[in-house]
């Protein structure tokens, strides 16, 4: 237990330590290692960097340099990444054997391992991170703090203004006050569906009831995004804190947190935080000497997409299967165990704290009209990088995929981007000067989602890319509703039987009705959303669906079973070098003869197209 | 097969259903969370633990066989000693995770979901690890993969078939 004199007394002190991460001309002998710990540099051996570091520095007896693991930087593509502050370089692609060497060039003697410095998409080496054009554009509010600590420890997010807006809240304002706050700021659901979450909360707040909860969907299902999971890696206190003010202002005392058990390192993380402001008494029992109380639990899923649906995750979190509740009742009315519940996702409480600290204007003062704030965006697929950026509420699809994702690798065009995963559609060509906010999206026929965001470039096959997410909802349709349990199992066929080359032009209609008639009949957001993706690709890529359809093709020869791979003789050099590398032997030929494809072999696996110095397969 | 869906307890409650039983509460509420760790210890949710848990928490054994069920990653049968999961998450995907999957369901001859004879291998498919940075990936036991391609798979593959040969 600390009373809030000592917990300032923390703060300031450990501001002052931590200054040099934010300062790059602070005037110490002090160097911070900064090495990310996110997933995706863990995934690539960044633990053992760290200890590496940690080895090197004890073994030459080098002092005044602390080696911190920290969240996630946000461009994943040059994991692993080694930060050192106060100067800021950035080194990319770090291996634990490049260790010694930035240790014996960077730290004794005071020079930049060049080598190892990040380059910029236009070949430009960088030494700092703000030089870097990824950043350029960005804005940091829910990420703030996610690179810059550890999160492991309470002490540096206390540095930051940690816990300052929790008690602000306690000390200084009614809920009344702190409702009106979060409604002017104009913040909305970052879950996907954009609700107002100061609407939601005085919703909440208005249910009387002896007891009522506060939930934090942290079940990031949507394949290919990992905003959530990065924010709870990197900065698992903004959430604790969020979930403690939700509480005080709508009357609960307390909250769960459902988690996917996918997420190892943010469960971990956030055990390690909910414990260590249990023992500062910042959660428990009266929190700060006001009287509130609050405590927080984690709940694991277990693998299912649909939990991310508000009811579907009440029902998990009750040790139920996970089928949607019908609604009304909404949890805020009826929730964990027919109590009234305020659900938020992650990214949403990640921004409460600085609403209330620096004020609802100053938040509203970003974004466009509807929609304001930032958005976080896993930005992915065929882009050069690939990483999470947050980004003003109305920035472009061209900034977010050209200015700051550097634009689409190995000279291919632009065909399309996700947005939404599974619930959302495809972004043509022709809507990329679209400013994204909810509305916009929705008008092109996509929605914000949860904050994925995958690029394709023009090797993508769109029909393809419908079944692909059609195969998805099949498999995690809860089963619950008819609609949504057949209707997109038909879907699904009717996609399958256009990429094998067995569909016909009537089946292309028949997907249209079906589509239009499980948005309508479905009972949750899963189902209802679950023909988007057809929808949207149906709208803007009709020509590759007709030619599926009626001509047997697909132009770009994903489609395995219409694929024709053949080598052109012309090119032919006759180096054998695709016959190498076929895993099923079906490339014929000898010496410097040129070579030939057994169709009967072949199983079109494209190795060859790609291994070929001469471009003769196609 | 019989054989390999006994586990060592030989039908006695054994020291991690103990000590399940005392860190846990007997609220419905708990039953995931429970299954999470069952599944973590023995690698899959063998029936008698099912029926335990029956008992334990009050609940019909059809209910929780039907949240066993329900959940993707809790498994009514023995995993194998290397389990592989390919990512099929869209970022994965897009970048060619799907032959490596045809390419692994096509090397040992079974079908997703499924294990070899042998008890070596299972293979899974899994939706998005959150690796996306190191597109397409595929996981062996947990440890990630990462910029893989079918040639990566193969040499991953060969060594642990090497390895167990060396074993035997």
């Amino acid at each position: 237990m600390k009373t809030l004199e000592e917990l300032h007394k923390i703060s300031e002190e450990k501001r002052k330590e931590l200054d040099l991460r934010v300062n790059t001309k602070a005037d110490t002998r002090e160097k911070h290692i900064l090495v990310c710990h996110g997933t995706g540099c863990t995934s690539s051996k960044s633990p053992e960097i760290l200890e590496n570091f940690r080895k090197i520095l004890k073994e030459k007896n080098i002092e005044n340099v602390r080696v911190i693991k920290t969240g996630c930087f946000g461009l994943c593509a040059k994991g692993p990444i080694v930060i050192i502050r106060p100067e800021d370089t950035f080194y990319a692609n770090v291996k634990p054997e490049d260790c010694e060497e930035i240790i014996e060039t960077h730290i004794v003697k005071g020079e930049l391992v060049q080598r190892l410095l990040c380059k910029d998409i236009d070949g430009k080496v960088v030494n700092s991170l703000d030089e870097l054009n990824f950043y350029k554009k960005q804005k940091r509010i829910a990420l703030k703090n996610c690179g810059m600590i550890n999160p492991e420890d309470i002490d540096e997010y206390l540095a930051f203004d940690g816990y300052k807006a929790l008690e602000k809240v306690l000390t200084s304002m009614k809920p009344e006050e702190v409702i009106d706050v979060v409604t002017k700021s104009g913040l909305r659901g970052r879950g996907g569906a954009g609700f107002p979450t100061g609407k939601k909360w005085e919703l909440t707040k208005a249910n009387e009831a002896d007891q009522k909860y506060v939930v934090c969907n942290a079940d990031e299902g949507d394949p290919g995004a990992f905003m959530d999971r990065s924010i709870l890696e990197g900065d698992p206190h903004s959430v604790l804190e969020a979930m403690e003010i939700a509480g005080y202002t709508i009357g609960a005392n307390k909250g769960f947190i459902y988690v996917r058990a996918e997420y190892p390192i943010a469960v971990k993380r956030l055990e390690i935080a909910i414990n260590q402001a249990r023992e500062y008494g910042i959660l428990g029992k009266n929190i700060f000497g006001t009287g509130f109380d609050f405590d927080i639990e984690i709940r694991l899923g277990a693998g299912a997409f649909v939990c991310g649906e508000e009811t579907a995750l009440l029902e998990s979190i009750e040790g139920k299967r996970g089928q949607p509740r019908v609604k009304p009742p909404y949890p805020a009315a009826s929730g964990l165990w027919g109590k009234p519940t305020l659900i938020n996702n992650v990214e949403t409480y990640a921004n409460i704290a600085q609403i209330i600290l620096k004020g609802s204007s100053w938040y509203s003062s970003i974004g466009t009209e509807k929609s304001k704030g930032t958005k976080v965006f896993a930005l992915g697929g065929n882009v050069n990088n690939i990483g999470l950026v947050e980004v003003p509420m109305g920035t472009t699809l061209r900034e977010i995929i050209y200015d700051i994702g550097g634009g689409i690798p190995n000279g291919r065009d632009f065909k399309a981007a996700q947005t939404g995963g599974p619930s959302g559609g495809c972004i043509p060509k022709q809507h990329l000067d679209t400013p994204i906010d909810y509305e916009s999206l929705k008008e092109i026929g996509s929605m914000m989602g949860s904050g994925g965001l995958i690029v394709m470039d023009d090797t993508k096959c769109m029909v393809s890319l419908a079944k692909f997410y059609l195969e998805f909802t099949v498999s995690e349709s809860c089963g619950k509703c008819t609609p949504c349990r057949i209707g997109t199992k038909r879907m699904l066929e009717i996609l399958e039987k256009l990429c094998n080359g067995e569909g016909e032009e009537s089946d292309i209609y028949r997907l249209e009705t079906l589509a239009k008639n499980i948005q309508k009949a479905s009972i949750c957001g899963l189902g209802q959303s679950a023909p988007n993706p057809v929808i949207s690709t149906l709208n803007y890529f009709r020509e590759e669906f007709k030619e599926h359809a009626i001509d047997k093709a697909c132009r770009t020869q994903e489609c395995k079973a219409l694929a024709k791979i053949g080598i052109d003789e012309e090119k032919c050099k006759g180096c054998g070098l695709c016959q190498k590398h076929c895993p099923v032997d079906a490339i014929k030929g000898e010496g410097r003869d040129k070579r030939r494809i057994d169709p009967n072999l072949c199983i079109k696996c494209g190795t060859c197209i790609a291994t070929c110095p001469f471009h003769a397969i196609s | 097969m019989e054989e390999k869906k006994k586990c060592d307890c030989q039908g006695k409650k054994d020291l991690f259903l103990e000590k399940l039983f005392k860190e846990y509460l007997p609220e419905k509420d708990n039953l995931i969370q429970m299954l999470n760790e069952v599944q973590e210890h023995y690698g899959y949710v063998p029936m008698h633990i099912q029926k335990e848990l029956s008992e334990f928490l009050n609940v019909p054994m059809a209910e929780i066989y039907g949240v066993v069920t329900f959940y993707s990653r809790f498994s009514l049968e023995p995993q194998g000693k290397y389990k592989i999961s390919v990512c099929l998450g869209t970022a994965c995907f897009v970048k060619g995770s799907q032959k490596i999957m045809d390419r692994l369901v096509d090397r040992l001859k079974i079908k997703e979901g499924e294990t070899t004879k042998d008890g070596l291998f299972t293979i899974e498919q899994t939706r998005c690890v959150g690796a996306c940075g190191l597109a397409p990936v595929f996981t062996v036991n947990g440890e990630v993969y990462g910029k893989a391609s079918v040639q990566k798979l193969d040499q991953v593959l060969d060594e642990l078939i090497e390895k167990e040969k060396q074993a035997k």
